[in-house]
């Protein structure tokens, strides 16, 4: 990872130095052993501090939006997975094609720091990875732990090495983690339980929410100038926990609004502070739209049409959908 | 000092229960969080650092205010009644208790808010020595001392004893009333709580941010600080999420919102607002804070410069660490506070 | 005196009926003319429905259903134009994925999906509008008041 760090630093450099671009998004090195962050570096010297590892789990695409608004040409280094993030912009039209310079850069799994935390692991100081071991030394000891126990959720459902889009490419591409089992198991256990457990368990997954937006802050997919969430004119108690309506009506429409745009990055359920298991929506719809309507992968291009916006005349009855799965 | 074993310590959750609400932290679904005492509760006591901060015990994150009932013209008033119900809160940390006099500074100010003050008052409070400091806590930049947490009543928890010392009135009556739990504590066991506090400041000192320091003359600096162009590099990768502000102990900015139900009724609210949102502090003419950059800065002046300007140099944040722990993009309040010193030579 | 007779006749009355309150979203080119079409015909369906008109049933977005029901609604139906017949050639089409999805949602979450209906009615087919809404009303009566997707606040 130090090499491909190193190739990122020496290309971003040449970018801006060549004038070619005129800011980069990439990582800049935290003060912890694991907290790199998401940062524009718009000069080669600043670059000094541009950052590669297994924490790098942001999805840089969405700063696109603010990079197309200013008119800025921006490098932007993406994993695999944040690819389709990227496409899913340009298809939604709301970052043009002429402002990014996509690089292409590899990815072995991104590692979830609540994971290790998990293992009882405080006072972390040091973590480094070598050949599917991390090693994790802290104020009390170390401890090594096998890589794939605490890779985040998302890198267990990977996509695959392919770049979706690419202007060019860092280094040679690595092996991404195999995927676990089929994407939709939580999905299948949930629908298969009765529908008063359904509603019990959605309740109490959604309670959890404190409503700070994070999920939709930081999805690719949502891009709207004003979030209706947003909109002090919506009669809308968009900022506070007020009713569980409210709540289950927050994440329903977050999930519908970026249904058939949604790359599943998984972005929305690792950033999201109490743990509420939002990608089960995203994913819910994504296995509808696949049974209804035939395979489809977001962001896999910038052409094809959402699902959403196009039709066939033999489409299934709504009265079909809500049927199905019910006891 | 008193001295209680592990295996009285259901027991003691029972007793204090009978006293009021109880409030601990709990473990639920692998996160440790206050929460209400029951029976079946996970209590997790070697967690330093819970999800959320327990600022919501006193400043709910939504509270009714008031309510309305109108008919045509007329409209009937109900105010909310203050909560009177007695709670205990039991190990609560030194840097949420540091954030309560922060909390207390602006909202037991005149005007009085009554809601805070009732619940303040109605609560006793429970601290507990953090016997494993993380490697996101930072409280001793402020002075705080995690290894005698103050409180109503203040605990340590060593090896599987749990050792109790009432610091005020409120603490002594509570304690008094748990005699029967309660057994007085020998030199032996001071020496032990000693060892620990050494060893906990110890544990602090070496953790990446021991030495951490917050210089005061940024608040000396507004118009500089303001000024400065590293809000703009800062600003550039925030979510402009309210993650930060909503798990602090000490963001207290709330906006108030009505509700309007059937038939005319009317509830009028607060809840927790953020400076992070759009239409924080919104006003006619439109938001005060057009963008990203102007709403990220709000946040790091009011806690960095505003705030002491006003508090005698207190700054508004802990080092609880919560922010460092839930940014989705790895940016807080120490990272700002850096570059602002790098920036300003201070 | 009054007061008494007031109070003894509270306690032996019924408890009131359950009334279910229904919100029809009905297109401007079908169905809102086929309600018409059903009160022209004198064909009888009950005063529980409360018609919003929309130009076209894609224009309803998922939010306004939800929030119908957020604010009291028992039960809400969606009627449009039948498929093929939009008067903006398409328009019904995108309704049926939207609501297609939306009831499976809503069945994931679960919540009833008998509280919403989504139907394809014409201007000429007053008859069937009034039969669609009575037996709806019928179905929702029988369901009794929604609780799942109702705010609570300043319920009286």
């Amino acid at each position: 990872m130090q090499k491909i760090a190193a190739l990122m630093r020496q290309k971003a450099q040449e970018l801006l130095s060549s004038g070619q671009v005129q800011q980069v998004a990439a990582w800049r090195k935290g003060q912890l052993a694991y907290d790199n962050a998401p940062a524009v570096f718009t000069s080669p010297e600043a670059c000094a501090d541009l950052v590669y590892d297994e924490f790098c789990p942001a999805n840089l695409s969405k700063y696109l939006l603010a990079a197309t608004k200013k008119k800025l040409k921006t490098a932007v280094f993406l994993k695999p997975c944040d690819t389709y993030g990227v496409n899913q912009l340009l298809k939604d039209n709301r970052v043009q094609r002429e402002y990014v310079y996509a690089i292409g850069t590899p990815c072995q799994g991104m590692l979830d720091i609540k994971k290790i935390r998990a293992h009882g692991l405080k006072g972390i100081t040091r973590i480094t990875v070598s050949e599917g071991v991390v090693q994790v030394e802290t104020v009390y000891g170390t401890q090594n732990l096998p890589q794939r126990d605490v890779l985040l959720d998302k890198c267990l459902q990977c996509k695959g090495n392919a770049y979706m889009i690419a202007d060019t490419e860092i280094g040679e591409k690595l092996a991404t983690p195999e995927p676990r089992g089929d994407a939709f198991a939580a999905v299948k256990r949930i629908e298969a339980l009765p529908p008063e457990e359904r509603f019990k368990f959605w309740q109490q997954e959604l309670s959890k929410c404190i409503r700070c937006n994070a999920c939709r802050d930081i999805c690719p997919a949502c891009s709207c100038e004003q979030c209706i969430f947003d909109n002090p004119a919506a009669p809308v108690a968009g900022k506070a926990f007020a009713d569980p309506v409210e709540e289950n009506m927050f994440h329903l429409i977050r999930a519908y609004h970026v249904a058939g745009r949604c790359v599943g990055c998984g972005e929305c359920a690792r950033v999201c502070p109490q743990g509420v298991k939002l990608g089960l929506l995203n994913l819910k719809f994504m296995k509808d739209i696949n049974t209804f309507y035939g395979p489809y992968q977001a962001g896999s291009d910038a052409t094809t049409p959402a699902p959403q916006v196009t039709f066939t005349q033999g489409d299934v009855e709504p009265s079909a959908a809500g049927q199905k799965g019910r006891s | 000092m008193f001295k209680i074993a592990k295996a009285k310590w259901p027991e003691l959750w029972q007793a204090l229960a009978r006293e009021g609400q109880l409030y601990l932290p709990a473990l639920v679904d692998g996160k440790t969080d206050f929460a209400p005492w029951q029976k079946d509760t996970k209590v997790d006591l070697l967690t330093a650092v819970t999800a959320k901060s327990l600022k919501q015990l006193f400043f709910a994150q939504v509270e009714p205010l008031m309510h309305f009932q109108t008919s045509g013209k007329k409209v009937a008033v109900t105010p909310q009644e203050l909560p009177a119900q007695p709670t205990i809160a039991f190990g609560v940390r030194a840097c949420d208790l540091a954030g309560f006099t922060i909390l207390d500074k602006v909202f037991l100010k005149e005007p009085v808010d009554t809601f805070y003050r009732a619940r303040r008052e109605n609560c006793t409070l429970i601290g507990l020595a953090c016997g494993f400091p993380e490697e996101t806590c930072f409280c001793q930049t402020f002075n705080i001392d995690a290894a005698s947490p103050a409180g109503d009543i203040q605990t340590w928890l060593v090896w599987d004893n749990l050792y109790w010392e009432s610091r005020t009135g409120k603490g002594q009556q509570l304690t008094a009333k748990l005699a029967a739990l309660l057994t007085e504590a020998t030199a032996e066991d001071a020496k032990l709580v000693q060892a620990q506090q050494t060893k906990i400041r110890e544990t602090l000192s070496k953790l990446p941010l021991g030495r951490l320091r917050f210089s005061p003359e940024l608040a000396k600096h507004e118009q500089e600080v303001f000024n400065s162009k590293v809000w703009e590099k800062l600003s550039a990768t925030c979510l402009s999420c309210c993650g930060c502000t909503y798990v602090c102990p000490t963001c207290h900015c709330y906006d108030v919102r009505d509700y309007a139900g059937k038939d005319g009724a009317v509830e009028r609210f607060r809840c927790w607002d953020s400076c992070m949102n759009g239409d924080f502090t919104k006003m006619a003419h439109g938001n005060p804070r057009k963008g990203q950059l102007e709403r990220f800065r709000q946040r790091y002046m009011h806690k960095l410069v505003y705030f002491p300007e006003d508090y005698e140099g207190t700054f508004a944040c802990v080092g609880c660490g919560r922010c460092l722990r839930i940014c989705p993009v790895n940016l807080n309040i120490v990272k700002v506070a850096k570059e602002l010193e790098v920036d300003l030579h201070v | 005196m009054l007061g008494e007779k007031v109070t003894v006749a509270d306690k032996t009355a019924a408890p009131a009926p359950f009334e279910p309150k229904i919100v029809a979203f009905c297109c401007n080119w079908c169905s809102y003319a086929g309600a018409d079409g059903a009160g022209t015909a004198r064909k009888q369906y009950p005063a529980n429905v409360k018609i919003i008109r929309v130009p076209c049933s894609c224009r309803v977005n998922p939010l306004f259903i939800l929030r119908a029901f957020q604010r009291g609604a028992d039960g809400v139906i969606l009627c449009g134009c039948h498929p093929g017949d939009c008067h903006y050639m398409t328009g019904n089409y995108y309704t049926r994925r939207r609501l297609t999805l939306l009831m499976s949602m809503l069945n994931f979450m679960g919540v009833a999906t008998e509280r919403l209906r989504v139907e394809w009615v014409s201007a000429s087919e007053g008859a069937r509008f009034a039969e669609i809404m009575t037996s709806f009303v019928e179905q929702i009566t029988a369901l009794g008041a929604n609780v799942k997707l109702r705010d609570l606040r300043c319920k009286k």
